[in-house]
């Protein structure tokens, strides 16, 4: 059997509308996914999973340049070509890669004329496997200021592909990252569906808007999920209306309830606290399941 | 001087923060530029509501092949670092999304067959509201490369004045690019397990770019007091503080500013910019 396993991507245009917390319920309701954290720059659903590691990687990606000063002659061939400013000359007219700044093109190791310019491979962070009550888990951490987080979550999705084969899952429940740039694009591509999680503001109208666009740009359904809904009724009227407009289904409407940050301080998912908002992601779990 | 409003992840209240200090200088100041350099989703317009001025599209610069010149060598493909050009059969493709525009391909390029021309990545808007300039990069949906949107807005930075940076949330390229010039950084946060996690890793991003910072909580009351004992441990000043207040929330939900509406809140505000003034004149 060759099955593709159902890919559930969680992703919101903006942060902090409760992608984590959600799909942290969902992987709980289902009870037989692999969860994949690709929300690789904050990663936060360790916090509410609490992942045991049963398998750790370095993970490299790209390059980075590095000049030997010994070799350095100074001629500034390499400052002239960056694009990317990184090439930093100090006081006594020594040369150095600002690393934060690098984006490992290797224009300046091809062009220094004395070859003084070393290209090691750039190591951008962590990536694991881990086992938590609600199954297992594929996540990472990213090194500060590193680059390439695209990379990195479309490593991530396909170590959760083959778990899910090995361990015979037909359901990923993926964390993904807001916006809809690289990491987003990343997280998406070829998955089956997307659940895009907003809140009742005219912010969250805005960048539900883009994000819907982008979930049709790349031809994956996209669900909607109102986090809040009853913080602005007005406003979630106008968002149920958009996204049909949109084409995307209104999957869920999750009520206010203060007590989430308390299930989160006790590191719980919100179906695993008795509180009033948890029956909402029940109902939810439902209808996706179904659909 | 310039201030950039960042935080380890989105939705802790960067565009509050940001567009609330706007509209506090610009009673103090004779011009405030703020720069909404969260690409992806920038949403400062909504609350400085004001009239746009003026557009302008961004490109980068990706490589185009003139197929009569090209010898069909392949040293493009071979060299380009991100796989944005790929020799199929000969004659190269390229895949503009992937381009990080560094030239390399046309420098190596021995027949010269290689010329960068123009792609479109986003728009920069500008809006007047009073005494503040909003300038805003807005990134197209497709786009997956910010930085170089979020460069070009950086370039209209007004040195000699104020300016505010509502940065992108994370801790990768496109923060780094959004606030790596800035003279002092205000972390938001909030008070959970989640705001603690995402402020480590704000606080490391902004050490190892060496930056004065201080921390901002949101929502305080709304959980628990973890990350205050984080700043004291840390030495890190918490510069302010805003309630767990449903108003705030409410204001906020409409795309209306707090300043205005609850005058309550005024001075906290006004002491944030007085005491980054008096960290920057006293470090120069």
């Amino acid at each position: 059997m060759n099955n593709k396993p159902r890919e559930i991507v969680v992703i919101s245009g903006k942060g902090g509308t409760g992608k984590t917390s959600i799909s942290a319920s969902l992987a709980y309701l289902s009870k037989d996914c692999i969860v994949a954290d690709c929300d690789v720059d904050a990663a936060d659903l360790y916090l509410l999973l609490n992942p045991i590691s049963i398998e750790k990687h370095e993970f490299y990606s790209g390059h980075i340049a590095k000049i030997n000063q010994e070799k350095c002659i100074g001629c500034s061939t390499c400052k002239n070509l960056c694009r990317f400013d990184a090439i930093k000359e100090d006081s006594n007219g020594k040369f150095s890669v600002e690393p934060t700044s690098c984006e490992g093109c290797k224009v300046c190791v091809e062009f220094c004329p004395e070859k003084a310019i070393d290209f090691p491979d750039r190591l951008c962070g962590e990536w694991m496997k881990s086992e938590t009550r609600v199954g297992f888990m594929v996540h990472a951490k990213l090194g500060i200021a590193a680059e390439n987080s695209g990379k990195l979550v479309s490593l991530i999705r396909s170590e959760a592909r083959k778990l899910a084969q090995e361990k015979g899952k037909n359901l990923i429940i993926i964390d993904g990252p807001p916006g809809i740039g690289c990491p987003v694009i990343a997280s998406i591509t070829g998955a089956t569906d997307v659940l895009v999680v907003t809140e009742p503001t005219i912010s969250g109208i805005h960048d539900l808007e883009r994000v819907v666009s982008l979930a049709n740009h790349f031809r994956i359904k996209p669900y909607v999920a109102i986090n809040k809904f009853d913080l602005n009724l007005e406003i979630t009227e106008k968002i149920e209306k958009i996204a049909k407009e949109l084409k995307a289904q209104v999957i869920g409407k999750i009520r206010y309830d203060k007590l989430v940050t308390q299930s989160q301080i006790e590191a719980k998912t919100i179906v695993e606290s008795n509180i009033p908002s948890a029956q909402d992601i029940i109902d939810m779990w439902e209808k996706l399941k179904a659909n | 001087m310039t201030i950039a409003v960042a935080s380890g992840k989105g939705g802790t209240g960067k565009t509050t923060i940001a567009t609330n200090l706007a509209v506090i200088a610009s009673e103090k100041y004779d011009r405030v530029t703020l720069l909404d350099c969260d690409v992806e989703e920038p949403n400062s317009h909504i609350f400085i509501n004001g009239e746009k001025v003026n557009e302008e599209i961004v490109n980068v610069k990706i490589p185009e092949v003139d197929e009569s010149l090209c010898t069909e060598c392949g040293a493009c493909s071979d060299f380009c670092q991100y796989n944005a050009i790929v020799s199929l059969k000969g004659k190269p493709v390229v895949f503009k999304e992937m381009c990080h525009s560094c030239g390399g391909c046309s420098l190596v390029c021995q027949p010269k067959a290689i010329h960068e021309v123009d792609h479109r990545i986003g728009v920069i808007n500008f809006y007047k509201s009073g005494k503040i300039s909003l300038i805003e990069g807005l990134l197209d949906v497709g786009s997956p490369l910010s930085p170089p949107l979020i460069g070009a807005v950086k370039k209209h930075e007004n040195k000699e004045e104020l300016n505010i940076i509502d940065a992108p949330p994370g801790t990768s390229c496109p923060v780094i690019e959004a606030i790596r010039d800035a003279d002092y950084i205000i972390l938001v946060t909030e008070p959970t397990p989640f705001g603690l996690n995402d402020l480590i890793l704000a606080v490391e991003v902004s050490r190892k770019l060496n930056k004065r910072f201080a921390v901002a909580i949101n929502r305080v009351g709304s959980g628990d007091d973890r990350v205050h004992k984080y700043c004291k441990k840390e030495n890190i000043p918490i510069i302010l503080e805003i309630p767990d207040d449903r108003k705030i929330a409410e204001l906020y939900s409409n795309g209306k500013i707090i300043l205005g509406n609850l005058p309550e809140y005024k001075k906290s505000f006004e002491e944030v910019l007085e005491k980054i003034g008096m960290v920057i004149q006293n470090e120069q």
